[in-house]
């Protein structure tokens, strides 16, 4: 397999973005990844997007969107995996590249989610749940990751504290980014006041509903070398899945698809989670951070909401964790967060990341955790310096 | 220029508290106090109508209009979004009962929350043209808000009537501006009861920028900047967004204060800025400017910048004041009562 890398990245705007539609959105973040790698050309693309036909009654994204980018003609393929579907798409670009299929490939996300009202977004993103089983009976996602939340704490003890820690910290870290949606900071007791949405869950423990795209530009390190831009080296992708329903899970306090994602990853990557500087994993709630923080290995089952707690994973902790603010503060436009988390570790690895957000010690090694639904899927990426 | 030679308003007596209607929807009572201030709204009992409080702030703008003959006036239009009928004018029946039929023409306004202004805009017009002595333009409704929807914690009743002339006037219409784009904010579709609407997307893309538009346009038009104008009226669809627009365009707490009913009113619809004007108007002295911002989804916002004379200080207490309407003798009553009075409780036929 060739060595594949990133060599250009490019966000739209987010937030709750009116006057841009779902089109607007991914051609502004994908002008802006292809300016920023200097290619003249794309050998292909992969769009991560959850629902744009819930969202916005659109399908076809792959041909409607690179038409717009002024390049019909170009294959063009909609990766979806839920919330999982950004990373997705990076692994389909990453495995095309590194084929030798294609030499210089976009992978993109995008999705349009306030064009509709909180009721049928809520509807859209609950597709990605067990219609059958979960949804039938009233599950949302605040309640499958309430459940979650409840039972870790039941068996771990972990606390209100810790949760409203994930949500300090990210909003910190967000504050600095100058993508993100809620760009302002939290403290722990106003994340414990606020409005509760599905106990123990409350409002400012959840990500918010997004507009927005985010594209990379994956090509070989041969081809990033003559370009002469920044790059990274894309080292490892694993992906994994797991039951789509909650309640077929032998143990809800850990999400198994994470864990084989990141043995996969790792295991191709040639590295171990200690050799990991800084990791973005998939906040979509408080909880999800703590769980996935020991899906992934870093922490023994129970003892992430300590860590976190104590600052382990600030920016200036041991194992800085959503230095972008995560999605809790960055945003959750589903399709492209999993594509906007390898933005994040590209510009930390190459020393881009804006506003005091940069982790000190040049890091070498960063990762990626991207997750569908409540642990249905999930996708890993280890990325190394050049 | 034309204006206003009589003018009054109407409210309900009765009142509903957010934390009531909080309390039976599992709501959170203080985001809705500090969120929006929001206090409490009124409730028209059984036995009010669009029509009926049509005719009761009529009644009062009579009383201060230097006794015109009502067959005089030569137009009436309500501008509502509850005419209780869908086809048959509120204007025949309001037009009947303060007797100024047959000789008058009649329409009734739609525009979301603007209609009662442009019943303002077009009486003005008609006056202004010449084409009739006076003219009455009438603001009100018995506002629908979903249960359990944001919009059930504000919508109120209430309704504001202004008669326009020439002569004798007690504001003069200085200025007006029109200022309209196609927004779909808010809707309510034929035979649906509750109107729907696009949440947080009614604010900075819908309310604020139509608002704003049409502000600004009216201060370049007459050369004028918030320091001129002693007060500023603003639709109130709550009570954070009129002073949000206020504070941003450059106007102070003061300025708007006599005008801002909403956080004990509730949402009034197409009766909100007026009413404001009327309670201003209220409190105004000779000489006063007071800048006048309505707002309807779809969207649109009419401005106006009224002069007040010396007559006001004549006619002011001729007919009860809109905040003794707002405060006192009222009927607080429990969201069963509520729903009884707002036929929210399906009955047997």
């Amino acid at each position: 397999m060739r060595e594949v890398c990133i060599v250009g990245v490019g966000m739209s705007q987010w937030g709750e973005v009116w006057r841009m539609s779902l089109r607007d959105l991914h051609t502004q973040a994908a002008l802006r990844a292809i300016a920023a790698a200097g290619v003249d050309h794309l050998d292909s693309l992969y769009v991560g997007c959850m629902t744009g036909g819930l969202f916005v009654g659109q399908e076809h994204l792959a041909s409607l969107l690179t038409d717009y980018m002024g390049m019909a003609g170009l294959p063009a393929v909609r990766v979806e995996s839920a919330c999982a579907s950004g990373g997705m798409a990076v692994r389909q670009a990453f495995i095309d590249v590194g084929s030798g299929t294609s030499d210089i490939v976009m992978a993109s996300g995008v999705e349009k989610m306030t064009d509709c009202s909180g009721g049928d977004a809520t509807y859209a993103l609950a597709t990605a749940a067990d219609q059958e089983y979960e949804v039938f009976n009233g599950a949302t996602f605040p309640g499958l990751y309430a459940m979650m939340a409840t039972a870790h704490m039941a068996k771990y003890g972990t606390t209100r504290e810790m949760l409203s820690a994930v949500a300090v910290k990210n909003h910190h870290n967000g504050s600095m980014n100058p993508d993100a949606q809620y760009p302002f900071k939290v403290s722990a007791e106003q994340v414990a006041k606020s409005v509760m949405v599905a106990d123990p869950l409350h409002i400012l423990d959840c990500s918010p509903i997004t507009d927005g795209a985010a594209a990379v530009i994956v090509t070989t390190v041969d081809i990033a070398k003559k370009l002469g831009k920044p790059y990274v080296k894309i080292i490892g992708s694993g992906a994994g899945t797991d039951t789509i329903q909650l309640a077929q899970r032998d143990d809800m306090t850990t999400i198994k698809a994470a864990t084989i994602a990141a043995d996969r990853a790792f295991k191709m990557a040639g590295k171990t989670i200690a050799d990991v500087n800084l990791v973005e994993v998939h906040d979509c709630f408080t909880i999800a951070e703590i769980v996935v923080a020991e899906s992934i290995g870093r922490y023994k089952p129970g003892k992430a909401g300590p860590a976190i707690l104590a600052g382990e994973t600030a920016l200036d902790g041991k194992f800085p964790m959503n230095t972008s603010g995560g999605l809790k503060s960055k945003g959750h436009p589903v399709g492209a967060t999993g594509v906007a988390q390898v933005i994040e570790i590209y510009k930390q690895l190459t020393g881009q990341a804006e506003n005091g957000r940069q982790v000190a010690g040049s890091p070498k090694v960063g990762m990626t955790q991207n997750m569908g639904g409540s642990g249905g899927s999930s996708v890993v990426h280890i990325m190394e310096v050049a | 220029m034309a204006g206003i030679v009589g003018y009054g308003a109407h409210l309900p007596r009765h009142r509903i508290k957010v934390e009531e209607i909080a309390k039976v929807w599992g709501a959170d009572a203080p985001s809705y106090k500090k969120g929006l201030m929001l206090r409490e709204k009124s409730v028209p009992p059984p036995d009010m109508d669009t029509i009926t409080l049509s005719v009761e702030a009529t009644k009062n703008a009579l009383k201060r209009s230097g006794g015109i003959d009502p067959a005089d006036i030569g137009a009436v239009y309500i501008g509502s979004e509850s005419h209780p009928y869908a086809v048959k004018p509120s204007g025949t029946t309001v037009a009947e009962a303060i007797g100024a039929t047959p000789d008058i023409h009649c329409a009734d306004f739609e525009f979301a929350c603007k209609a009662g202004s442009e019943a303002m805009f077009v009486a003005l017009s008609h006056v202004d043209a010449k084409a009739m002595p006076y003219a009455l333009a009438i603001a009100a409704d018995t506002s629908q808000g979903a249960p359990s929807d944001a919009l059930e914690f504000s919508a109120a009743a209430g309704a504001a009537a202004f008669i326009m002339g020439s002569k004798n006037l007690i504001a003069e219409a200085l200025y007006t501006h029109s200022y309209m784009t196609d927004m779909p904010d808010f809707w309510r579709r034929e035979h649906r009861f509750y109107p729907m609407h696009g949440g947080r997307f009614t604010g900075e893309e819908a309310y604020f920028a139509h608002t704003k538009g049409a502000s600004k346009a009216i201060m370049e038009k007459a050369g004028m900047k918030p320091a001129d104008f002693k007060y500023a009226v603003f639709h109130q669809p709550n009570g954070k967004f009129p002073q949000k627009v206020a504070f941003d365009l450059g106007f102070t707490q003061q300025q708007i204060d006599p005008g801002w009913l909403s956080p004990t009113l509730g949402n009034t619809y197409s009766g909100a800025s007026p009413i404001g004007l009327t309670a201003t108007l209220d409190v105004a002295q000779p000489g006063d400017l007071i800048l006048m911002c309505s707002y309807g989804s779809g969207a649109g916002s009419d401005s106006f910048v009224w002069k007040v004379t010396e007559r006001i200080n004549e006619v002011r207490d001729l007919a009860v004041r809109t905040r003794k309407l707002l405060e006192e003798n009222l009927i607080y009553v429990d969201y069963g009562t509520y729903a009884k009075y707002r036929r929210k409780i399906k009955m047997n036929d």
